[in-house]
């Protein structure tokens, strides 16, 4: 091999020019989507209300302590669940609630854009995160993730699977 | 006629492209040559160590993704080693393999990102920096499918991992695996052999071996001064003493080594990877802990192999369900100690070259 000053240099060149030609790893954003993971961990906390108890046992888990459970004593001895909120705004997503919940009763939301005009609107009630308006992930819940899109992978990125 | 000169006093930061987050350099200058450096951190200071004392301990999971945020998956298994020493904790068979397979993919990504922003600083703007996140973007990928985030992913759990890999895994890990040696090879093509970088980096801030033993450096940065000490090797965690894998050092500790070893041991994280898809077992993920720990009186350190260098947790219990004290032993800030002895005698651009090479993460050093 021959060896002279900017040999390096045109190595690298080369390998630039063949970028050149390859398929693009970027998507551009708004217009195209991805589809994200199966147990992705997005922004709205979703809520079955019928497998609730109102234990607040997520109350207990967040290290955030956003979640914000008011029961009262219902008909049959149970707990009726009044007031069940959480203030997105200060919510890390982490999912502890959800892995905590022993009646599976909260989900992490499937989406991931969620933009309001005011910071109280970010606080979100018991109908907003009702489970019939909100499309759950499945995070800690298989039975939802099966149902769920698969994710688009970069490393399938232009080959067939 | 006599020119005089003085000493220049300049504040480099904490809002400066190079400085990856914020940090503030004040150094003063003879022309161009640096005679002195004062490093002025505390930008990013969120008091996780305290934080950590009032809540539980799955609770402080989250909060250590948020130390190195580059390398959230290390933090997290670094803190649950720590809480499995405290408390006693048994570790499933297969969520050490999980383990072992999810922080290698984190250092791999951790490097990529060193290594990009070392050439971004060495002034080859954001064209090495494409290529290497192509390929973290590869991994991170692999990382959301599991863990259901891209960057803080809060995977790990004391006792275990929090969910087992989904079954569309193990394959496109595969696939990863194959690609990646190919790509690896073409950064080598792109950067490795050129004659500016060799001007730039070779022979320049070097780390003399018997003062970065003195200051407690660790990771890629002491291993570039050429001493073989890895934790994984010397203190073996998790199961990484089934694995074969080797050490890589550098020669004189200059910025070139520095990012040769980083090179050099994202090969060896392949090969831990490799191993770990063929040997890892069926079972279950997570071993029977209660919601709330409480573990006994005492105290116990645990680190790791962090991309950085060597992450410790220092728990103190005190019988109730949060730590009394948590310490933790960035190597970023450790690492961070050698600066002014390396700058000083260097010119301005070598600055940041230098400081490009160490590959710090603020987060890490304000906690």
């Amino acid at each position: 091999m021959v060896n002279f000053l900017g040999k390096g240099i045109l190595k690298g060149m080369v390998v630039t020019f063949t970028n050149l030609i390859r398929p693009s790893p970027t998507t551009q954003y708004p217009e195209q989507r991805l589809t994200v993971s199966r147990r992705i961990r997005g922004t709205e906390l979703v809520w079955s209300k019928t497998k609730c108890t109102g234990c607040a046992t997520c109350a207990r888990t967040c290290p955030q302590g956003v979640i914000h459970v008011v029961t009262h004593k219902g008909e049959n001895n149970n707990y009726a669940v009044d007031t069940f909120e959480v203030d997105s705004g200060y919510c890390i997503h982490c999912g502890l609630c959800v892995e905590a919940c022993p009646y599976n009763a909260l989900f992490m939301g499937y989406t991931f854009e969620r933009s309001k005009y005011r910071r109280n609107s970010l606080v979100m009630s018991k109908d907003d995160m009702a489970i019939e308006h909100q499309p759950a992930s499945g995070y800690f819940h298989p039975e939802i993730a099966q149902t769920l899109p698969e994710q688009e992978l970069l490393v399938y990125r232009g080959k067939k699977k | 006629m006599t020119l005089r000169t003085e000493p220049f006093v300049l504040n480099m930061g904490p809002v400066h492209p190079s400085t990856h987050g914020v940090f503030r350099m004040r150094v003063t200058l003879d022309g161009e040559v640096v005679v002195n450096l004062e490093p002025v951190f505390g930008y990013l200071h969120r008091g996780i160590e305290k934080l950590a004392e009032e809540r539980t301990y799955t609770g402080i999971v989250p909060l250590t993704d948020r130390l190195d945020y580059v390398a959230s998956m290390t933090n997290n298994l670094a803190y649950c080693l720590a809480v499995e020493k405290l408390a006693g904790i048994k570790v499933p068979e297969r969520a050490e393999y999980l383990r072992v397979i999810m922080s290698e993919l984190q250092r791999i990504a951790a490097h990529l990102i060193s290594i990009g922003s070392f050439f971004n600083d060495c002034g080859a703007y954001f064209t090495p920096f494409l290529y290497m996140f192509r390929e973290r973007e590869r991994i991170v990928d692999l990382l959301e499918m599991v863990s259901g985030q891209r960057l803080l992913y809060n995977y790990m759990r004391p006792g275990g991992v929090s969910q087992d890999i989904p079954e569309e895994f193990l394959p496109a890990l595969k696939e990863a695996l194959n690609q990646m040696p190919k790509y690896i090879d073409e950064y080598e093509r792109l950067l490795k052999d050129n004659e500016i970088l060799y001007a730039r980096a070779r022979g320049v801030g070097i780390l003399p071996k018997e003062m970065a033993i003195s200051i407690g450096a660790s990771g890629p940065v002491l291993r570039g001064c050429g001493v073989k000490w890895d934790i994984r090797k010397v203190d073996p965690y998790s199961i990484y003493d089934r694995f074969e894998f080797d050490i890589p050092t550098g020669t004189q500790g200059d910025c070139y080594d520095r990012y040769r070893v980083r090179v050099e041991e994202m090969k060896q994280s392949l090969r831990i990877i490799e191993q770990a898809i063929k040997q890892i077992p069926a079972g279950s993920i997570r071993s029977d802990v209660p919601q709330l720990i409480r573990p006994p009186v005492g105290e116990a350190y645990a680190h790791l192999e962090a991309p950085t260098g060597e992450l410790g947790f220092y728990l103190v219990s005190d019988g109730s369900i949060a730590p009394y004290r948590c310490h933790i032993r960035a190597p970023s800030l450790m690492n961070l100690t050698a600066l002014r002895d390396m700058i000083v005698g260097w010119k301005v651009q070598d600055l940041i070259l230098i400081f490009g090479s160490f590959a710090i993460t603020m987060g890490e050093v304000d906690r």
